[in-house]
């Protein structure tokens, strides 16, 4: 089978229509809204703040971590139980190892720096928007970073290799989804999972075009913290 | 614990002001968006200053209840998540979200805001359900009221989805153009005493000295369709009296966001 046409119109290489906004929750120490097509995350980031339940704290270093969830009424199809299952539960766990080669949390010792991350709508990519959500946040509540972190689902499409595919093409039987977190500066892969069948030529052009779709990323994630800091 | 917040609070509203500068019975500006998530038949963005509270409404089939063969279903879920507050925690919903989710639901339940009576696809056998939740994404106080408001702009928003030949919903069709049953307009109003103070809407800081507070469910007749008393204050029927007679005075004004 030839994927000729993607099914939204777009090239095999081009990312949905990105918006991104710092700052959107004022209660929280840091936030960022991330738009990726229909796939919206809102982040907020909380802390160095104390660690509770005691026994969590670690006196050699904060924590981070990471509650990823889907709104009731964001998925496609039924509504989305609250509170969270073994599919959140991973997610918010490879989250969590995507951004923490960037942070140091040494100097918060006993201290945990929570992530939550919401989705009101959904269609595919969301642990990738979620940390280029996240991200942005963590950088908007000043905390030190190595680098920012950006992410973006490659795959492909039945024979074409495609990057940030939507439901229908995540959900089309023949082709595969490879989730990547890059991290801009250095290059370095922060992120990966993948689900479907690919070669070993077929996965390492699809974790370079996903690198390079990062790129552009980033480029929407610097745009959006300038937005609020640079005045 | 918050001693010196109440005399300063109580001190402000003997000259009708608020930390904010407002009057005591003046609430902050409501903004209301339609259709804020393309994933849910209907939903909305309700902000009152900086309060946001989010809600969707998914529509699904089911069975009716044995003891209304003829009527839809339909359920409020609140969900106070730990992005829009740092007090929040994780895990299954707490007091404040369980009262919160049955105060909005009492509203529209009693009210008869939904005519479930319409929602009936085969008597006895299959119904409308409508599930209604509510995501709480900043606190800057007050989030019952939002909250009430933005569940009827939800259900304002709301479009019945495709059912297929079987009568199930067909999540791939576009939806229909055609509206829920809606047939009344509740709004929630929140009256809070303190001392011998009432004022409303009121900001994070102020719920902290709250002694009592009394949230009156509205109509658009000016009827009142839900009640709920909340603090350690007791209330004479004086002062429920103005309590409801505030609400009545106030919900026109709510109800124009809508």
């Amino acid at each position: 089978m030839t994927y000729a046409k993607r099914f939204d119109g777009r090239g095999f290489d081009e990312l949905r229509p990105m918006s991104a906004k710092v700052g959107i929750i004022p209660r929280a120490d840091g936030s960022a809204m991330f738009k990726i097509g229909k796939t919206v995350a809102l982040c907020a980031v909380y802390g160095p703040r104390d660690l509770h339940p005691k026994f969590m704290q670690n006196p050699e270093t904060g924590i981070l971590r990471v509650n990823y969830n889907m709104m009731p009424f964001s998925g496609h199809g039924e509504r989305v139980r609250p509170g969270g299952g073994r599919r959140s539960k991973e997610i918010s766990m490879v989250i969590q190892n995507a951004l923490l080669p960037v942070l140091d949390l040494k100097e918060y010792p006993n201290s945990v720096v929570d992530i939550f991350v919401e989705l009101p709508q959904t269609d595919a990519g969301t642990r990738c928007a979620a940390i280029t959500a996240a991200s942005m946040a963590l950088a908007d509540a000043g905390l030190e970073m190595k680098d920012m972190v950006c992410a973006v689902a490659a795959g492909r499409c039945e024979d074409k290799i495609i990057v940030d595919l939507n439901y229908l093409e995540d959900s089309h039987e023949d082709g595969a989804d490879v989730p990547v977190a890059v991290l801009p500066n250095s290059g370095k892969v922060t992120l990966l999972q993948m689900d479907g069948e690919v070669t070993r030529e077929q996965i390492k052009e699809i974790i370079t075009k996903a690198k390079e779709a990062c790129k552009k990323i980033y480029e929407v994630q610097k745009a959006a913290l300038k937005e609020k800091f640079a005045r | 614990m918050y001693a010196e917040q109440k005399t300063h609070l109580l001190k402000a509203l003997a000259k009708n002001v608020r930390y904010d500068g407002r009057k005591a019975l003046e609430y902050r500006p409501i903004t209301i968006e339609y259709g804020i998530s393309g994933s849910a038949e209907g939903s909305a963005r309700v902000k009152l200053g900086g309060t946001e509270v989010l809600a969707g409404v998914k529509m699904e089939i089911g069975k009716p209840y044995p003891d209304t063969p003829d009527q839809g279903n339909m359920m409020v879920n609140a969900e106070l998540i730990p992005l829009s507050n740092p007090a929040f925690e994780s895990g299954p919903p707490g007091e404040q979200a369980t009262e919160l989710a049955r105060v909005v639901d009492r509203a529209i339940r009693e009210s008869k805001a939904i005519d479930v009576k319409k929602l009936v696809i085969l008597p006895g056998e299959k119904v409308w359900g409508v599930n209604i939740d509510i995501v709480t994404i900043n606190d800057e106080g007050n989030l019952l009221d939002a909250s009430c408001l933005a569940a009827m702009a939800a259900l304002k928003n709301a479009r019945l989805p495709k059912l297929n030949e079987n009568n199930e919903i067909d999540y791939d069709a576009e939806p229909t153009k055609e509206k829920l049953p809606l047939s009344r307009e509740p709004v929630e109003i929140t009256i809070i005493k303190v001392g011998d103070k009432f004022f409303v809407d009121p900001l994070s800081d102020e719920e902290q000295v709250i002694e009592g507070r009394l949230t009156v469910a509205i109509t658009e007749k000016g009827t009142i369709c839900a009640m709920q008393k909340g603090g350690t204050a007791p209330f004479s029927v004086e002062e429920i009296d103005k309590m409801v007679e505030i609400a009545q005075t106030l919900a026109p004004s709510l109800r124009k966001a809508l």
